[in-house]
């Protein structure tokens, strides 16, 4: 009797809670789903080189990044304002995983292509996946010198160089990202007393959000199995994001002036602590061009 | 033997029966914002609720990550900007329905009054709608406005432009029994 009086006060009691119960209810209901991060990064460019972010489909970005010359330049130099080197780009989301890209840096007059396939996106929940991997190729053509100004009948074969990259980024959280690139550039034609065909490197970088809109980056190139007499130096670049609305600026500092990977990962001459400081700006405009869904 | 019989009939009384509780088989959540240089819009269609005819009870829970806008760069801003998806994944609403009859017809205003929970904050509010009996049925909807600045929503201030300080919110969620 006393138990059934207990049962009947248990249930009755029960009832006060009963929105409460609705929700645990309704939450015991749902199947765990999965949640992929987003926004690892703020645009497609750490400093020089790749992050693992695509675009969304059906987006257009549009890139232009510039280098000043170095600052050591000085006065006679205004600090490298004098010197511009600038790359002009496009690239379009093809699908939210897939992107495509093209652009011409005036470093050596390059033209590049490339495709980004986000092959793993970072996840919890349902799927518990901690990276994101990025699959990033291009294809690099130098159209400098001109045939007549090369020191050797230079063919189209000649000026061609590519990259293989993996970009693997963890998003630990809102405010902190890092990534991982390991990374193989090659050259079809080089000064084989300077330098390989083939370039490996691991890229190492992240960012550091500071505010909703701002966050600050950084990203250094490790080259392996670079021979004595090789000239060049393994870059090096810090950055401040900014996001407004539909675009993004990135004030950056830097040892390198390309904007191609075979550029800066394999020719950057300058060395950053001895003064050889690049200023730089990259600004993105996105536009949409397809609506998502 | 009286009182084990009234006993029990309390007991039944309390128990809630199932044929009472309704899920929401279809949900449409969306909401939209005037801006100074664009219109913002966004559609949820993610959103589960049940819904207590005997009591009136009623919640829902709308994920936050599943709006979805016409530009993707307006979603990413949203998650991240705005409502801090990653640390309050969803958004819920807690609360009673009353003013409205089970077995009448037609469109019959109703007011939702509870805790709705939103970028972590939880406000207390009274939400005008109507409800419909069709076929079996239950049809909810409701037109209300959020102020942003009750949920702590924060507008960059490089970005003021493009928002407006108050956003206008739909809902529309079919239910069937459970």
């Amino acid at each position: 009797m006393k138990l059934i009086l207990l049962a009947a006060l248990l249930i009755s009691s029960s009832c006060v809670f009963a929105q409460d119960d609705l929700l645990k209810e309704l939450e015991q209901n749902q199947k765990p789903e999965t949640e992929y991060t987003s926004a690892t990064f703020k645009g497609t460019r750490l400093v020089n080189g790749q992050t693992i972010e695509t675009k969304g489909k059906g987006t257009l970005e549009f890139i232009f990044a510039h280098r000043f010359g170095a600052v050591n330049g000085g006065v006679y130099e205004m600090f490298g304002l004098d010197q511009a080197y600038v790359r002009i780009g496009l690239e379009y989301g093809l699908t939210d995983r897939l992107g495509v890209g093209v652009g011409r840096n005036s470093v050596d007059k390059t033209i590049d292509t490339y495709l980004r396939y986000k092959v793993l996106r970072q996840s919890s929940g349902a799927t518990n996946m901690p990276v994101t991997i990025t699959a990033f190729g291009n294809a690099a053509v130098r159209t400098s010198p001109k045939k007549a100004d090369a020191t050797f009948d230079i063919t189209l074969e000649d000026r061609m160089s590519y990259t293989g990259q993996l970009l693997i980024a963890r998003k630990f959280s809102p405010g902190l990202s890092l990534q991982l690139m390991p990374t193989i550039v090659h050259k079809n034609t080089v000064d084989k007393t300077i330098e390989n065909n083939n370039l490996f490197a691991l890229g190492m970088g992240g960012r550091i959000k500071v505010s909703r809109s701002i966050a600050l980056t950084s990203e250094y190139y490790y080259r392996f199995d670079v021979g004595p007499n090789n000239p060049y130096y393994n870059s090096l670049g810090f950055g401040v994001d900014i996001e407004t609305g539909g675009h993004v600026f990135q004030l950056v500092m830097t040892n390198t002036r390309g904007l191609t990977e075979r550029a800066f990962l394999g020719e950057t001459t300058g060395q950053f602590f001895e003064g050889d400081i690049h200023l730089g700006f990259n600004v993105t405009r996105t536009f949409q061009l397809k609506k998502p869904k | 033997m009286i009182r084990k019989l009234i006993v029990v009939a309390l007991c039944s009384l309390t128990l809630p029966g199932f044929s009472q509780k309704y899920t929401a088989e279809k949900s449409f959540v969306s909401f939209f914002s005037h801006g100074a240089i664009e219109d913002i819009a966004a559609e949820n269609t993610k959103t589960v609720s049940l819904f207590n005819t005997a009591t009136g009870d009623v919640v829902f829970s709308i994920p936050i990550k599943e709006f979805e806008f016409d530009k993707s760069l307006m979603k990413e801003h949203f998650n991240e900007k705005y409502m801090d998806t990653e640390k309050f994944p969803k958004s819920t609403f807690q609360g009673k329905i009353s003013g409205f009859q089970g077995d009448a017809k037609g469109e019959q205003q109703a007011m939702a009054s509870g805790k709705l929970t939103m970028h972590g904050v939880t406000q207390e509010v009274q939400i005008p709608g109507t409800v419909e009996m069709v076929d079996g049925k239950i049809v909810m909807k409701s037109k209300f406005i959020v102020k942003l600045a009750d949920y702590k929503i924060e507008i960059p201030k490089l970005l003021w432009q493009n928002i407006a300080e108050q956003v206008e919110v739909k809902v529309e969620f079919t239910y069937k029994p459970l």
